[in-house]
């Protein structure tokens, strides 16, 4: 059944009674074209436009949990395209556009809300900087603002505007077609959209061993049994080095490591954009129930356990209530943490391996849900030509051996080695 | 907080030490010329899900620095050594 407002009205006189599954529950076949592992965002946005763009028919994807248990349901939904350096700044533009259709494309409200992204400059230097970021944005077709600090305190009048501040607030830069997105619905959105396409979505299935026969990919070993694939895609998230291994591929540049996030106790509308501290690790937006959601560091010490560590809340509060001091009363509703492989120069991996038929995509770093759709777009274009999308050329695993780093660490995701 | 126990100071919270990575991971010699070696050394990681030895430093305490061999799922902490008599 299609989401129409048709369908919204009937359903709603009818009690809300009538409405199918989102994705039918499938129990796995012996054999599939391609296989997917990882059921987040990008895995099942890899599956649809592989459906949808390559005409794949024969696809599975295998997820250990249930859909949306991982980043995908645990992030705090930023999405921006102010990236300074090539590719990342026409890649996450490209993402970005298809965030503007994507609601209509999958005929599923993903709730993007363009209500712009803001950092804080705390000095004039850094306001010079972000002056280069704003340039080298338009350059590329991207709008960016600069604000100065009269102009945003207009906006933004509930910062801590007094000279008490060690780092006075000088201006921002200001994107305004950034924003947030509803993650759940996201993952709801394509796995319901590829499932259409005929696409299997099989839950609480993890792939325990990868079976490989002279070199080459030949299946998985399941939990839910053995699947033979001629192409298996990994998506899977903190754990690409775990899947990795099942294939003998040992020495990624990848570290897993735990990033919390938080939200209070809900209020009435007071952030009504994305704010970003320049001045420390601290962002922040409020969701529609009217909780402050926000984040901060990562834990920074290797953790594949998804619960963080004190010290990082206290620290991640110090930061909120230097730039915010009116929120410093609220309570703290929840915390959590996930799990996020980690790349030396912060950037991700979409890439063939060493091993033929295996492809990966990871090292999404503290950032890839903003990337869900053109990950998938690219992913889906290596997995089904076997050529690296001309926007993810540059996001090749061999670019730590051959010295082509992208260190973005400025505006991306910060790396410990930062 | 993770405690870790350092053989100077006695058990001390986390968040006086820095965190210093991998420590399993065989430095070259200054003078080796061989790139391999280097970009084993500054890229390559076996990330274990379970016991891993790492570097942290007691910044705020000895500055030793030290191995510790921590659990990276439950975080149980195991043997502390001093770095400069540990061999990888
Ligand atoms: C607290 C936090 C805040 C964040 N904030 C932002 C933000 O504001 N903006 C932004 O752009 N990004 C943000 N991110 C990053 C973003 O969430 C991730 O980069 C992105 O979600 C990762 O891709 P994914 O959705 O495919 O991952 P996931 O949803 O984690 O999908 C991976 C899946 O693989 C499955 N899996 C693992 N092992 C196996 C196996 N052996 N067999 C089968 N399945 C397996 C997992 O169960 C999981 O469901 C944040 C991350 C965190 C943790
Ligand atoms: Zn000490």
């Amino acid at each position: 059944m299609r989401n129409s407002a048709f369908n919204i009205l009937r359903q709603g006189l009818t009690g809300n009674r009538g409405w199918p599954r989102t994705w039918r529950d499938r129990t796995p076949n012996r054999r599939y074209d391609v296989v997917i592992v990882g059921g987040g965002g990008h895995g099942l946005a890899t599956a649809y436009y592989l459906a949808r763009r390559h005409g794949l028919r024969n696809i599975a994807v295998l997820e250990k949990g249930h859909i949306g248990g991982g980043n995908v349901g645990r992030n705090t939904t930023v999405i921006r395209s102010n990236y300074l350096l090539p590719p990342n700044t026409q890649f996450y533009e490209h993402s970005m556009q298809l965030w503007e259709g994507l609601s209509q494309e999958l005929n599923y409200n993903v709730m993007f809300s363009q209500r712009g992204q803001i950092v804080t400059a705390h000095s004039e230097d850094q306001l010079d900087s972000f002056a280069h970021r704003a340039n080298v944005m338009r350059a590329n077709g991207i709008e960016a603002e600069i604000l100065d600090r009269a102009q945003l305190r207009r906006v933004l009048p509930y910062l801590d505007w007094s000279d008490r501040q060690r780092f006075p607030i000088w201006g921002a830069i200001l994107q305004r077609r950034a924003g947030t997105a509803r993650h759940d619905a996201v993952a709801w959105g394509y796995a319901r959209a590829a499932d259409r396409l005929g696409v299997d979505i099989i839950e609480n299935c993890e792939v325990t061993g990868i079976r490989l026969e002279a070199g080459r990919v030949t299946g998985l070993d399941t939990t839910r049994g053995e699947i033979a694939a001629d192409r298996v895609g990994l998506t899977v998230a903190g754990h690409t080095t775990q899947l990795c291994h099942m294939a003998g591929i040992t020495d990624l540049p990848i570290e897993s490591h735990v990033l919390q996030a938080f939200v209070t106790e809900p209020v009435k509308p007071l952030v009504h954009h994305v704010v970003a501290y320049g001045a420390d690790h601290f962002y922040i937006s409020q969701s529609d129930k009217g909780g402050l959601v926000f984040g901060g560091s990562l834990d920074g010490y290797n953790s594949f356990a998804s619960r963080g560590n004190l010290g990082i809340v206290r620290e991640v509060a110090e930061a909120a209530i230097a730039l915010m001091p009116c929120i410093a009363p609220l309570r703290l509703l929840r915390h959590w943490g996930g799990i996020m492989d980690m790349t030396p120069d912060a950037s991700p991996i979409i890439s063939r391996t060493p091993v033929e038929g295996l492809y990966l995509n990871g090292g999404w770093c503290y950032g890839g849900f903003k990337a869900t759709p053109a990950s998938g777009v690219c992913f889906a274009h290596l997995l089904a030509t076997g050529e690296d999308h001309p926007l993810a050329a540059g996001y090749r695993l061999d670019r730590f051996r051959t010295g082509h780093l992208i260190d973005e660490a400025g505006a991306g995701p910060f790396a410990w080695l930062q | 907080m993770l405690r870790i126990p350092c053989p100077c100071c006695g058990p001390r919270d986390h968040d006086e030490f820095r965190y210093g990575g991998d420590a399993s991971v065989p430095r070259p010699a200054p003078d080796d010329p061989d790139p391999e070696a280097w970009h084993a050394y500054v890229y390559r990681r076996q990330n274990p899900k379970g016991a891993h030895r790492e570097y942290w430093q007691h910044v705020l305490g000895c500055r030793q620095w030290l191995v510790v061999e921590r659990d990276t799922v439950s975080h149980r902490i195991g043997s502390v050594v001093m770095a400069r008599e540990w061999q990888a």
